[in-house]
């Protein structure tokens, strides 16, 4: 196998599967997958817990709290992702506490760059999840919530236990549309130098011109599959909370 | 016996001219010719060879190049700021014609465009360190994160050499940024960039405190296919007058870079043909 993809480096000069045999090239692939995938995880939990917040918040009683997911949701929708990163890294970077190195000059921040592409990431995501859910929750009908506060639930019951699970399926598929985004929107993170597939991929193919295609369309075939699980998955739940007679 | 081998020889030669003749099309020379515009990829963020100015115009020696090589074409000068990561596909694309954009002359390159010598100028590769630091040797770098430049052949080089843990960004602003953040020891790049930025006084703090290695000649390009035919033909003639001129010297020195022996050499070994 690795003998085969060798002569055929040496055969054709363009198609150069470099990490098919070169132990060093193939442990970047495999390390840029690693952390695509732990970016892609932490950043869709978190965007769908601020999702779940923000739009509870959104109910809120007090004026200002809905002013503050309000601001929120305008701050981090009508940016780009990509200078979110940027402001999030190294400007508010600046202000994190940091410990300083052996050196004497280097210090490492507590928030690594890699902390921050989940954090600009999440949010940034998690703005767009608050206005999927408020969808959600204004399809659930004010009888069903009328009903609930008759029956003595408090708000936030009312919210956790009725409103939410309802308005859950409802958001589905605008969730996952969302998510599907967030997982392509993690090679952004290469902005900050976060090792993510397409920075080394990028890194491979700058080394080795010869392995530019090959490299290519590795990281076409692993978003291909990445994103694929995520949608089968959120397919197979959405089935699961299916509830007959309510939506489909 | 004499006519017979001389007579083959024509037969061979004619077979050779005849076959590169039918190779070469001139495409881009011809699309070049037609339109009347010759579109160069350039730097955006190499300054002093290919950078912005305050009012956001490309500017720098490498501009100045392609500006003469307009004029020498006669037609108009279209600049396109490509990445040290992408320029190659640029020109592979089509996207730009003529490629100068302080691209090191590799071998493995030489199979994806078509870079013709002599090549106009040459670095090697050094770090921009803080003077608080105290670099001495390259193996000071073991182990410590080192910033630099996604596309930059010598990033593996000094991973791999002195175990230095690299974190490249997509541009020379963030990187350096990164270095003025404390983010990393140093900043690995070309040797005379380095020299530059710390001519301009804005990197007091700093030094250049290693000795550089793998001094590497820069090339510009054409499209692959060309390399050997108008295009590339012309743009051999035009660095090989830039040096007989002594015109990239003059470059040099309107922009400020320190002098380098490798242009002087050139100068004189090209200004008379006839000399040894």
């Amino acid at each position: 196998m690795e003998d085969y993809f060798r002569e055929l480096a040496e055969q054709a000069p363009r198609w150069n599967f470099i990490w098919m045999y070169d132990e060093r090239q193939q442990g970047k692939i495999l390390s840029g997958i690693w952390m695509t995938i732990n970016l892609s995880i932490a950043c869709v939990i978190f965007s769908v817990i601020i999702g779940v917040v923000g739009a509870w918040m959104q109910g809120a009683k007090s004026a200002i709290v809905r002013g503050i997911v309000q601001a929120y949701i305008q701050f981090f929708r009508n940016t780009p992702p990509f200078v979110q990163l940027l402001f999030f890294y190294f400007a508010l970077g600046q202000f994190t506490p940091a410990v300083v190195g052996e050196d004497g000059w280097t210090v490492t921040p507590i928030i690594s760059n890699v902390g921050w592409a989940i954090i600009a990431l999440s949010f940034f995501a998690g703005a767009f999840n608050v206005e999927i859910f408020r969808a959600g929750i204004e399809a659930v009908p004010d009888s069903t919530r009328e009903a609930a506060e008759s029956l003595g639930f408090s708000r936030l019951q009312t919210y956790t236990e009725v409103v939410l699970p309802l308005a859950f399926r409802v958001s589905l598929p605008a969730l996952n549309n969302n998510l599907v985004n967030l997982v392509k929107t993690t090679t952004q993170a290469l902005a900050i130098a976060v090792p993510e597939l397409l920075y080394q991929a990028r890194t491979i193919w700058s080394d080795f011109p010869s392995a530019q295609y090959p490299t290519m369309i590795l990281v076409w075939v692993v978003y291909i599959l990445l994103v694929g699980v995520l949608v089968f998955g959120m397919h197979r739940w959405e089935r699961a909370m299916r509830i007959p007679g309510y939506g489909q | 016996m004499k006519l017979r081998t001389s007579l083959l020889g024509l037969a061979i030669a004619s077979v050779a001219f005849g076959a590169s003749a039918a190779e070469c099309t001139n495409d881009t020379w011809n699309k070049v010719m037609e339109r009347g515009k010759i579109v160069v990829g350039v730097k955006a963020d190499y300054k002093p060879w290919g950078y912005r100015d305050t009012n956001g115009d490309l500017v720098g020696m490498e501009i100045d190049m392609a500006k003469d090589v307009a004029a020498k074409m006669g037609v108009e000068l279209e600049l396109v700021p490509v990445q040290s990561s992408n320029r190659m596909q640029f020109l592979e694309a089509g996207d730009i014609d003529l490629m100068i954009a302080t691209m090191s002359d590799r071998k493995d390159r030489r199979e994806i465009v078509g870079i013709i010598g002599p090549n106009y100028y040459t670095s090697g590769t050094n770090v921009l360190a803080p003077k608080a630091v105290g670099l001495k040797t390259w193996e000071d770098l073991r182990g410590k994160p080192v910033c630099g430049k996604q596309g930059a052949f010598y990033n593996q080089i000094v991973e791999e050499r002195y175990g230095a843990e690299i974190i490249a960004f997509t541009g020379n602003a963030e990187a350096k940024q990164a270095l003025r953040d404390r983010k990393c020891i140093a900043w690995v790049y070309d040797d005379s960039s380095i020299g530059s930025d710390l001519a301009s006084g804005e990197w007091n703090e700093f030094e250049m405190p290693l000795s550089s290695e793998d001094d590497n000649p820069w090339g510009l390009a054409v499209p692959l296919a060309e390399k050997d035919c108008v295009f590339g033909q012309f743009m051999s003639g035009m660095q090989y007058n830039w040096h007989r001129s002594g015109a990239l010297i003059a470059l040099e020195k309107k922009w400020g870079i320190q002098p380098t022996a490798y242009l002087e050499k050139k100068a004189e070994r090209y200004s008379d043909w006839l000399v040894d």
